[in-house]
């Protein structure tokens, strides 16, 4: 070996070292230094910077959610990863499969976060994910017809149980009418149907149920139905006697209703579920799920690439032991858990230790989703370390908390080079 | 004897039946559901782009889902504002003169180091090279204040150059790595014969190694290509306001999210096709990246 190549050597790795020294390795040593510093950077300060790491309420939240990031992002993405490199070999378009559930990778995080911002819409009319969960949720749950529905004046009704009862008793063959107002011209049901006065009946408790406004003509007659006015389809209503309910029955689309004799003398009431207000879904972005529903984009993200990683382990587990347990008797489902579970066991614990290096740093996403109003519940370390640096000056609690990110990441740097240490002695 | 050969032939037969028919419905589900979760995962980016072609008026009257009754929502209107907005093109053409810049650099310097760990003799060799593999994690807000303070001593600080010179230090761990674990494994024969023919280092290096390691080279440069391309954090702190990329441009949008999304929606699609269409082109070198990165 010669001087000359020494040289040469040093010529190619110059600029790589120099460019290295300057902006990863000398960093490392000025933070940890710095992190030691009171805010000024001129009075040493001892561990405060590493106490406020604990006793700082922006820190503790930011800490408890890493917590939670880093337990369940990773674990989440590499079991779909799993699920989906395993299935994907059954069908032969699995290959576009992949592709589908990789492209997130390549997108920035920004643009993700701007996409689940759009999902995320707490509006059920604009969020697909509420549009979807309200849509599932009142395939269960009857949704009310007139939420906003209330009496108007000189009402025969007043308010009972969240609902309106009639302040008087009704016999039988004198119609009763039961005029609310305060329902949304949009909003009133598309079945509805001119309201008209019901016809007494000798036998039974009649009436009509109305809206008693129209737009842009008013009230009209007050207490009775006008023909423009519009009756309440679908209106529930009980004959109550000593507070217990004797007969009940929903109105035509006319508005009208009959009860049988059993109603006389009974009182009617219009009950509570005639008008709750409808279901407007999840609030997603709100201070109790904002942070599961970020970790969720992190996951449409990331677990496109556990599955790559997976499925190429899959690729090299040995065909005939699976044949073999199959032969052997074991189902699909003995085969996944005892075969090839273990044999991936390897490439699970890399990916799953990648995401968790990954969502330790993960900010982009938190600062993007959560809005303004949430981002004190959704905060994060690397989130609190820049609002720390750049917006509240505080440089030293900053560098506390980068070396504090550093420690973590450490055993994996560590693992790297010893894994390394024994490929390089060729 | 004979008849007990035929029972147990047709029992086969019928357990063979049953099995497949199992199989054929376990085959089915695992269909739907993939299907499902296929829909899943292309419905949000759908999403985006549908909103990105609808006027901010239909965006605030009714979900994008809308357009497939009412397609004559359609429309360009907010491309069209985009373009003529400056501040987003400028931010597109800083956007290019970051990332270009930044994975020219690592790579090139990458490849000259990696070839130096992997055939060049010098004292202490394999100790630097473990020592540049362990930078492999180094998360980049580490860096953030000191390199802050550092560029703003030297006056880089809200300059391009800042930011690409950031992208390439971290970029380089990886780089290095990366190549000189693809460079190790070019036969020694060639090497040897190319200096037996008195090559020097430089042109070994330019006329063997550098062809030979094409497709590691390949795979580098989309990884850091992308990770440029679409970094916003980097560019959020060194970047001033002349020399935003498109990402910064358009997270200071977010704040007021529901009144900008005209810009927001078709602003991160524009933002999303540059690396859309290098994934769809360069899918194995993409995933060969990722697989080699695994430790990033």
């Amino acid at each position: 070996m010669t001087g000359t190549r020494r040289t040469v050597a040093a010529l190619f790795l110059l600029p790589a070292l120099v460019l290295l020294g300057a902006l990863v390795v000398y960093p490392i040593g000025y933070s940890v230094v710095r992190s030691f510093y009171d805010q000024s950077g001129d009075g040493f300060a001892g561990f405060d910077n590493y106490q406020a790491l604990f006793t700082d309420d922006g820190i503790r939240t930011a800490l408890k959610n890493n917590i939670i990031w880093v337990v369940f992002a990773p674990t989440v993405a590499t079991a779909l990863g799993l699920i989906f490199a395993v299935l994907t070999e059954r069908v032969r378009w699995g290959t576009a499969f992949k592709l589908v559930v990789f492209m997130p990778m390549a997108i920035s995080m920004l643009a993700a976060g701007i996409i689940f911002r759009l999902v995320y819409d707490q509006d059920p009319d604009k969020g697909v994910a509420n549009a979807v969960w309200v849509g599932v949720h009142d395939t269960f749950a009857e949704a009310s017809a007139f939420p906003k529905a209330h009496p108007g004046r000189e009402s025969p009704l007043t308010v009972d149980q969240g609902g309106f009862i009639t302040k008087e008793p009704v016999r039988l063959g004198e119609p009763v009418n039961l005029p609310l107002v305060g329902v949304a011209p949009d909003q009133m049901p598309d079945d509805a149907a001119k309201a008209v006065a019901a016809r007494p009946d000798p036998g039974k408790v009649t009436g009509t149920t109305w809206q008693d406004f129209t737009r842009g003509e008013g009230v009209g007659t007050l207490g009775a139905p006008d023909p423009s006015e519009l009756g309440y389809p679908g209106m529930k209503i009980e004959a109550v006697k000593d507070g217990k309910v004797v007969a009940s029955t929903t109105a035509a689309d006319d508005g009208t209703f009959s009860l049988p004799a059993a109603a006389d003398g009974a009182q009617l009431r219009l009950p509570a579920d005639n008008f709750k207000e409808p279901y407007n879904g999840l609030d997603w972005l709100g201070p109790s799920l904002v942070t599961p529903a970020i970790i969720g984009s992190y996951i449409w993200m990331w677990a496109g690439f556990a599955m790559v990683l997976i499925a190429a382990g899959l690729a090299g587990v040995p065909r005939e032991l699976l044949e073999a347990a199959r032969v052997d008797g074991a189902n699909e489902w003995q085969v996944f858990r005892r075969v090839t579970v273990p044999l991936l066991a390897p490439v699970l614990a890399v990916v799953t230790v990648t995401l968790m290096i990954n969502v330790l740093k993960i900010f982009d996403l938190v600062f993007i989703i959560a809005p303004g109003s949430s981002q004190d519940d959704a905060n994060v370390l690397a989130l609190e370390l820049y609002r720390k640096g750049f917006s509240e000056d505080q440089p030293g609690i900053a560098s506390a908390i980068a070396v504090f990110l550093l420690l973590l990441v450490i055993p994996v740097m560590w693992f790297n080079i010893r894994r390394l240490r024994r490929e390089v002695r060729r | 004897m004979s008849t007990q050969a035929v029972t147990k032939e047709s029992g086969k037969a019928r357990a063979s039946l049953g099995s497949r028919l199992a199989e054929g419905v376990s085959g089915g589900l695992v269909r739907v559901f993939l299907i499902v979760v296929g829909l899943f995962w292309l419905v949000p980016t759908i999403g985006l782009l549908l909103s990105s072609l609808r006027t901010p008026a239909d965006m605030n009257e009714s979900g994008w889902w809308t357009v497939f009754t009412k397609p004559a929502q359609l429309t360009f209107e907010s491309y069209e504002k985009l373009l003529n907005n400056s501040d987003i093109t400028d931010s597109l053409v800083n956007t290019v003169l970051i990332t270009v810049p930044a994975t020219v650099l690592v790579v090139v310097i990458g490849s000259l180091a990696g070839y130096a760990f992997a055939w060049m003799e010098f004292p202490g060799r394999d100790w630097w090279f473990l020592g540049v593999v362990g930078l492999l994690v180094v998360p980049v807000q580490v860096a953030l204040i000191p390199i802050a303070e550092l560029f703003g001593n030297i006056g880089l600080f809200g300059s391009l150059l800042g930011v690409i010179l950031f992208h390439v230090g971290f970029g380089l761990p990886f780089a290095v790595f990366l190549l000189r674990n693809f460079f190790a494994e070019i036969p020694r024969e060639l090497l040897e014969a190319a200096r037996l023919d008195g090559a020097g280092e430089l042109r070994l290096f330019a006329r063997v190694v550098m062809p030979l390691g094409g497709p590691a080279i390949a795979s580098l440069g989309i990884f850091q290509f992308l990770w440029v391309w679409n970094d916003m954090l980097v560019a959020l702190v060194f970047s001033d306001s002349g020399n935003q990329p498109i990402t910064v441009a358009l997270q200071t949008q977010v704040r007021q999210f529901g009144n900008n999304i005209d810009v927001l929606a078709p602003g991160a699609f524009i933002s999303m096709v540059i690396p859309l269409a290098v994934f769809f082109a360069f899918q194995r070198q993409f995933v060969s990246g990722v697989m080699a990165g695994a430790v990033k």
